[in-house]
């Protein structure tokens, strides 16, 4: 044989292969039109400074419903204003970055935190896991929103300690998951192989088993999302979320409850806003997990 | 079990009441003399050391005693057990119409996997469980305002509070907010396990036994299938109690979600701490329940 | 449905061009093509066949149970003369489970975890027949009995998990009966059991075709259970049956060229791995999309004739002079059979070289804490598990050494001390000179680990789904160091799959591109990544089918010879053993009952266990006459062994209480040959082989 015919053995960048699993998304209807509501969103807050039509904060128009003409005249309140006269739709453009820095940021963290302590319990069992999953079930047996409020009225409200909150609150039970799959998963034949050939338990549980369980996980995530989305959003509604005045879904929408009788137009749209980005994360796990059990 | 709440309790205490002096500016107020903390904290003993003060709390906890609110100015265990009752009835409700409502369309789904009916289950109660109590309460409400007669009270925002005497049509939008969150994640966890049952060999032999498809769905995928949601249902109370919250709220309903609230906006440390005692007992109580169904559920634990 | 099965008295069942397709989002898929069978009253017939060819398809064809996406496309199935497909689905129930029962491959999985036996049992003749439930009680109880089930009241309350796997199996056969079919379908029934609790299961089916008249269609990969069930068979590959005719012409006189490479991939008494050895079939199955033109079987059979064979409209063709005897070939008249020669993969004579790996009086027992709260309770929490007792013996260079033994044998727990991921609690492990009982894997350098390696059972578990072939290859070669440089490292795994005889462009392939059999090389490739001087192979083949086994048998032969390898080989199936094995080790609950060289061990005397294992394994050869013996009771828990010989339960030589209270001696007939017995010398001296050659092997492919 030929120097030539020897090719060395290439491996797909893990970018490409993870464009080609995303583009599997497409066979599921489902998945799809989540997909399409989490860009509309997420382009929604990446250009919402050229989108907004009013400053968010910007008060003293009356009280307009939607469609109606703006102070100057020049233009128009499209979903209207609120109690205070600042323009809804603004404020819910800008409201979209709030949610879509603060959501992923806290569920990433929460990953970080919970799938190396669900590998560590799951691999090493024994001790490690007795004491991990102590630890798991402690902070699982408050009620979430009892343990958010909690904490955020003990170390107060800001965007940085909702991040701290949601990690604590739900990195047990990323935790669960993950141990879950990594028992199943430290099983497998090849997990014993890499055992055999004295490989260290970083490199078993970060190489040989965490690739794996990436499919349960990428679903688990997106579902996560919206449960951290709904939670902010309820943290802002019950006065504990990001300090006014910057625009909060959640916020805005305990701001103008009380004029639900007569001006429902500002509670709806922004009910609306969180109930639809939340749909479009829900709707692509939902597609994900459907694709991921065709093969 | 009892671990846990113990664990849970000094966790706690010690996130409450580890800074004294912060006990005794929450319970006097910021503009309390340093000479009035002094003594209100030499009269209540929280000079001795930090495990005999434990001990005391929890010994006093035990037996139901938290001090007094502050912000009610009268023992927590007297306004505490009438707002659980309060919260109990609401939670009670909603979650038995959930889980029916969950129950029946996740069976019904879960039995022919793939179908038309299967898809619209699966598909509206993942919209459902996509629209949050802080959303659906406001909406059901606008809805209920615009479409429905005014002639009964609805519940509207800030009219459950019950002012005339406990009354039942008060209560129909407040539940109907939490089934409509709560029923979806039943549905599919029940419709998830029903497909899974169904695809399993000893469904197959039941059927190729010959007995009638009713049979074979009664006695042989049923018993299986709802092991998994029984657990799911009983875990479930957890999570209701974060949209109770939110309900009482909005709808100013009183009972032990806003009184919690009330309680953490307002730094009444001695309330705080038995909202949350009772919550974690509920929920450690609802697990341990659920973990005996599920072992009586289960034949394979049963008799191991 | 009409009851004129009493007055009806032709085949039972038939099948005419029966034709089965799934379909599946890529389209429609063939499952069973052009299928023919006529089954008459009280026969017996087989359906033989590799995975995938269709043989459980048509089970459940005839059950009319294909699921969403599978239907019948063409032809017609007739039960007692009419077509079931004409059936209601209210009729249909009727029959299914009253007329036709079928008993299924998992009898685990197949019977209802949360329902107790008796009632799993009553609910068939309560539902087909107008009785109470005391008759349906006492039938069910009756039936039990029938299936040699010990204390029939007991097993009517428990739940399938409190039962044996070989008792879950008659209980289903039980079930299948109850309602005195006359049609029993048996979907491989003994797959999932070990080898001494199917002949048990095997001699009930036998009984039940002569006493209750049922016929019977028995489905299974294994040609020697289909000898010891049947009276005809059909030979399936790749959704056609090829081969159809009574078990004596199929099995002596085989004219397609599939059946011929079947039986050339069994490792029969007669085939040795010098003289006579495996003939494997190149190639693999086709997916069933895939499927070439003309015969399926075409591009994986030596005499292919283009022009003829990939022509379309094969049928079958009667061989003259043996009525019912079809072949699926144009060319089976054309083909001689004396001149063909085909190579085999056997492995020349080699000297045993020096002693590579010494066991001494290895012990290993396991401590289960039990923290039920019944355990607590009754005080009993810790438990000790002795899941190796004593084990001793040498293996030399170029040497197989296999080690045989049921499941819970402790075969398992031998590979984890070997390979340092359990530490022995007693004795020594001389590896190289070495002793690495107390080493950990960890503590070991990485030329110790390189020179033991293992290749593993599950060929779909094996390679790390998330990366590439080729990455895999490397970094072993990385890990043991033996070679650092990256150009080096990508040479050395082209050499590897050149050794194993893949082709150079899987180094970048993810194993879910490969075939099981493909999989299983890179295994192998693998575990020879580090120049071992031994390797560990746990059931390498047991999970691929038949034609590939034989190929990936032969290559590790072959790898083995080159690199004078030592192969510690274990397996539950004699057959094979008795094929590639130097010497042969016989394990019994962690305790070594026999030990020897292959030709010792596999003829008198032998130990009881040893002698009851031969006789339960099937042989697909008619010249074949064995010995039945067949245990009774179950196996033993390792967590509660017998005292004494741990055979002692089950034991049909047992003398008396000396088996339960002593450790039975060591009993040596020749110089190296141990077994461990209380049988007396005389005992021994008269014992009779257990496999007999009756005549001259029939069957060319073993000559």
């Amino acid at each position: 044989m030929t120097d030539q015919a020897i090719s060395a053995p290439r491996r797909e960048s893990s970018l490409l292969r993870l464009v080609k699993g995303a583009a599997l998304i497409r066979e599921s209807w489902v998945g799809m039109v989540g997909l399409a509501i989490i860009v509309f969103w997420v382009l929604v807050a990446l250009l919402a400074d050229v989108l907004a039509p009013f400053p968010p904060n910007a008060t003293g128009a009356a009280m307009t419903l939607p469609g109606g003409p703006a102070a100057d005249g020049s233009s128009v309140h499209w979903l209207g204003t609120d109690h205070l006269g600042r323009d809804i739709l603004s404020r819910i453009i800008h409201g979209s970055r709030q949610v879509l820095l603060y959501a992923p940021l806290a569920t990433l963290c929460a990953y970080i935190v919970g799938i190396p302590m669900g590998l560590a319990a799951g691999y090493r069992r024994g001790l490690t896991d007795d004491v991990l999953s102590f630890i798991a079930n402690v902070i699982l047996s408050f009620p979430v929103l009892v343990l958010y409020i909690i904490i955020i009225a003990t170390i107060g409200a800001s965007g940085f300690n909702i991040v701290i909150a949601v990690t604590f609150a739900s990195a047990p039970g990323i935790m669960r998951i993950v141990r879950g799959l990594v028992l199943d998963l430290r099983n497998r034949e090849y997990v014993f192989a890499a055992e055999t050939r004295g490989e260290s338990a970083w490199r078993i549980m970060m190489i040989e088993i965490l690739p794996n369980a990436r499919g349960p996980l990428i679903v688990d995530s997106c579902l996560r999302l919206g449960y951290v989305i709904i939670t902010i959003g309820t943290l802002g509604f019950l006065g504990l979320g990001l300090p006014p005045p910057d625009p909060d879904w959640g916020g805005m929408i305990t701001e103008t409850r009380s004029f639900i009788t007569f001006m429902p137009h500002m509670v709806v749209f922004p009910c609306l806003a969180i109930s639809s980005l939340v749909l479009g994360f829900n709707l692509l796990a939902d597609g994900l997990r459907e694709v991921s059990l065709r093969d | 079990m009892v671990l846990t709440m113990l664990v849970v309790s000094l966790l706690l205490f010690l996130l409450l009441e580890i800074n004294v002096e912060g006990v005794a500016i929450k319970v006097l107020g910021a503009y309390s003399s340093d000479q009035q903390r002094e003594i209100w904290l030499e009269t209540n003993g929280y000079f001795d050391p930090l495990p005999v003060r434990y001990a005391r709390w929890l010994g006093n906890a035990v037996v139901g005693d938290f001090g007094d609110s502050v912000r009610f100015k009268v023992p927590v265990s007297e306004i505490l057990p009438g707002r659980i009752w309060n919260t109990a009835i609401l939670g009670f409700w909603a979650l038995l119409i959930a889980s029916i409502i969950g129950l029946f369309l996740g069976v019904i789904a879960g039995m022919r996997e793939g179908s038309g009916l299967d898809r619209t289950v699966s598909v509206g109660s993942i919209v459902t469980t996509s629209v949050p109590e802080i959303a659906s309460a406001p909406l059901l409400a606008a809805l209920f305002v615009f479409y429905l007669p005014q002639t009964i009270g609805w519940g509207l925002p800030g009219t459950s509070s019950m002012a005339g005497g406990f009354d039942w049509v008060q209560l129909i939008l407040p539940i109907t907010v939490l089934v409509l969150y709560d029923f979806g994640y039943i549905a599919r966890m029940t419709r998830a396990s029903m497909a899974e049952v169904m695809m399993t060999h000893y469904i197959r032999t039941a059927v190729l036994k010959g007995l009638p498809y009713g049979t074979v769905i009664r006695k042989h995928a049923l018993r299986n299938a709802l092991i998994a949601p029984f657990t799911v249902i009983m875990l479930q109370i957890n999570w209701l109690l974060s949209g109770v919250i939110v309900v009482e709220v909005f709808f100013a309903y009183k009972g032990f979600g806003s009184l919690l609230l009330e309680a953490s906006l307002n730094q009444d440390i001695f309330l705080i701490e038995a909202c949350a005692m009772v919550a974690v007992f509920v929920a450690v109580g609802t697990q341990t329940l659920a973990d005996i169904g599920y072992t009586y559920l289960n034949p394979r634990i049963r008799f191991s | 449905m009409e009851n004129g099965s009493s007055s009806y008295d032709g085949p039972v069942l038939e099948c005419r061009n029966l034709c089965i397709s799934y379909f599946t989002r890529a389209g429609e898929i063939p499952a069973v093509i052009d299928f023919n069978m006529t089954l008459n009253q009280g026969e017996s017939i087989g359906l033989v066949g590799e995975s995938g060819c269709g043989k459980s398809t048509v089970a459940m064809a005839i059950m009319q149970y294909l699921g969403k996406n599978g239907a019948i496309v063409g032809g017609e199935v007739f039960y007692k003369g009419r077509d079931l497909t004409t059936f209601s689905p209210e009729e249909l129930r009727q029959l299914r489970g009253n007329e036709i029962a079928m008993v299924y491959q998992e009898p685990m999985a197949s019977l209802n975890p949360s329902m107790t036996l008796g009632r799993q049992l009553m609910e068939v003749p309560l539902c087909h027949e107008d009785i109470s439930e005391q008759e349906a009680y006492d039938r069910a109880v009756k039936i039990l009995a029938d299936v040699k089930l010990p204390d029939p009241e007991r097993i009517m309350k428990v739940y399938p998990h409190q039962i044996s796997g070989g008792q879950q199996q008659r209980v289903v056969i039980a079930m299948a009966l109850l309602s005195n079919p006359s049609l029993l379908l048996l979907d491989e029934p003994t797959t999932a059991l070990d080898v001494t609790v199917e002949a048990g299961i095997v001699e009930l089916i036998g009984e039940i075709a002569g006493k209750f008249n049922t016929s019977m269609v028995y489905i299974s990969h294994n040609l020697g259970l289909i000898l010891a069930t049947c009276d005809r068979l059909n030979v399936m590959y790749s959704g056609v049956v090829v081969e159809h005719g009574s078990v004596d012409e199929v099995f002596d006189h085989m004219r397609h060229p599939y059946t011929k490479g079947l039986f050339g991939c069994i490792p029969l008494p007669g085939a040795d791995k010098t003289a006579h050895p495996l003939v494997p079939i190149r190639g693999q199955l086709p997916l069933p999309h895939q499927r070439p033109p003309g015969c399926y079987f075409g591009p994986r059979c030596d005499f292919f004739e283009a022009g003829t064979c990939d022509q379309e409209g094969l049928g079958m063709t009667e061989v003259p002079n043996e009525p019912g005897h079809t072949v699926r070939c144009r060319r089976w008249q054309g083909i001689d059979w004396d001149s063909y020669q085909p190579e085999g993969v056997g492995a020349g004579e080699m000297e045993a070289g020096e002693v590579v790996l010494s066991i001494d009086n290895m012990k290993k027992y396991y401590e289960i804490t039990d923290n039920s709260i019944a355990a607590m309770v009754k005080g009993n929490r810790v438990r000790h598990v002795k899941a190796n007792e004593s084990i001793s013996f040498e293996a030399r260079s170029c040497e197989t050494v296999a080690i045989v033994g049921e499941s819970g044998c402790g075969k398992s727990t031998f590979a984890k001390v070997l390979m340092g991921l359990e530490t022995a609690t007693e004795g020594k492990v001389m590896f190289n000179g070495k002793d690495i009982s107390q080493e950990e894997v960890q503590s070991r350098t990485p030329e110790q680990i390189g020179s033991m390696q293992m290749v593993f059972q599950n060929p779909f578990d094996t390679l790390n789904p998330s990366h590439t072939v080729g990455s895999q290859l490397a970094r072993v070669i990385r890990k043991f160091g033996v070679e650092a440089d990256k150009d080096k490292i990508d040479a050395r795994v082209m050499e590897l799959l050149d050794l194993v005889k893949l082709p150079r462009d899987f180094a970048k392939r993810r194993p879910r591109q490969l075939s099981g059999g493909q999989k299983q090389r890179v295994g192998i490739a693998r575990a020879f990544a580090g120049n071992p001087s031994t390797v560990v192979a746990d059931e390498p083949v047991s999970a691929l089918d038949v034609s590939v086994q034989a190929a990936v048998t032969g290559l590790l032969m072959d790898i083995q010879k080159t690199y004078r390898t030592t192969l510690i080989f274990i397996s539950h199936d004699l057959s094979l053993v008795r094929y590639l094995a130097d010497r042969v080790v016989v394990m019994y609950l962690g305790n070594i009952v026999e030990q020897g060289t292959t030709d010792e061990v596999f003829s008198p005397p032998y130990h009881p266990y040893t002698e009851a294992l031969l006789s339960a394994v099937p042989i697909a050869d008619t010249s074949i006459e064995k010995k039945r013996i067949i245990l009774e009771g179950n196996l033993p828990s390792v967590t509660n062994p017998p005292s004494g010989c741990p055979f002692n339960t089950r034991c049909p030589r047992k003398i008396g209480a000396i088996c339960e209270t002593e450790v039975p001696p060591v009993y040596e007939p020749s110089p190296g040959h141990q077994i461990a017995c209380h049988l007396a010398v005389e005992d021994f001296e008269s014992m009779q082989p257990v496999i007999v050659q009756v005549d001259e092997p029939a069957n060319p492919a073993a000559e």
